[in-house]
């Protein structure tokens, strides 16, 4: 931002962080990179029974361009591998990734020729929700987390990954 | 029931035929893969079968021939039903395709090259279909290793 290198780690930056990082969590535009029956769970998350707009991250971007986080949901095999790193590539500054189910996680039970084994071999990621499909509850739960994870975060340390 | 269908098969086959089989109603033909192709146009021109349901294979290792080709036709007019089998060697993996009797051919026939490595002659356009390009071998083969990965693509724009 230009004032965090002039000051470095001082009352003010430490302020600073605690407005922007406040602004990011409340604000998550999300891209969902929904590639199999996950799918359905996330749109039930998504949807007004769970009312993920309480976190303020209700609002899908379908262009990564414009999107905080990667939603990744489901299975991702070997021939769609370069399409997600593309898409991450894609994503501005701040991002963030969440790995939702475990065939995105590990790769689940297909562990054969077609799947990735998980998609932190393409990506970082920061959040891992488990299930088959998870809940909505895990969901939000994770959603939660990424929140914290965020307002723990600094504008100094944050860098190109 | 349409057994008469498999009896018709072999009297205009008879050297082709090699096994017939018919349990409640699946009529089965197991023929030699060098008449695959006339005795399907058989089957579409002479007994009304207007409708290729499924083409598809399956490996038996360590049996020879290993592979068997499969095709379920189907007879909307009719409505009978009837299968064709054949043994295929990993030798000589060629048969010759269907696509020009039924264009629906064409994708099944990719599949059961992408998966099985087995070569259709006569198809206008035999690429894999499932697998990408730069792929290695042929995952369905029961000798492909289960636990085998390989060298990840790059994007292609």
């Amino acid at each position: 931002m230009g004032l965090e290198t002039l000051f470095g780690h001082s009352y003010l930056t430490t302020r600073l962080d605690e407005a922007v990082n406040w602004s990011r969590k409340y604000s998550l535009f999300n891209y969902p990179f929904v590639t199999a029956c996950c799918g359905m769970e996330f749109m039930s998350a998504f949807a007004s029974t769970y009312d993920i707009a309480r976190f303020g991250a209700e609002y899908p971007r379908f262009s990564p361009r414009q999107a905080d986080v990667l939603f990744v949901v489901g299975t991702v095999n070997e021939k769609l591998a370069p399409v997600l790193k593309r898409v991450y590539d894609q994503m501005c500054e701040p991002k963030w990734v969440v790995s939702f189910g475990v065939c995105a996680t590990s790769g689940g039970f297909y562990d054969n020729y077609a799947t990735v084994q998980g998609i932190d071999k393409i990506i970082p990621v920061d959040i891992y929700i488990p299930g088959c499909p998870p809940r909505p509850e895990a969901v939000l739960d994770a959603l939660i987390k990424l929140q914290e994870k965020i307002s723990r975060e600094s504008v100094l340390d944050r860098k190109y990954r | 029931m349409t057994t008469y269908l498999l009896e018709a098969l072999k009297s205009k086959f008879p050297a082709a035929v090699l096994e017939t089989s018919a349990f409640r109603g699946d009529e089965t033909a197991v023929v030699k893969k060098e008449v695959l192709k006339e005795a399907a146009a058989f089957l579409k021109d002479e007994l009304g079968f207007d409708f290729l349901m499924d083409l598809t294979a399956a490996d038996y290792l360590p049996r020879e021939p290993r592979f068997e080709l499969v095709c379920h036709f189907y007879s909307t007019k009719h409505n009978y039903r009837l299968r064709l089998k054949c043994p295929v060697g990993a030798d000589d993996a060629r048969v010759d395709s269907l696509t020009p009797l039924w264009a629906g051919a064409n994708w099944f026939e990719r599949e059961v090259y992408d998966m099985f490595g087995i070569k259709f002659e006569g198809h206008p356009d035999l690429r894999r279909i499932l697998m990408y390009d730069g792929f290695e071998g042929h995952p369905l083969r029961k000798d492909y290793p289960l636990k085998k990965r390989q060298p990840r693509i790059t994007h292609r724009d």
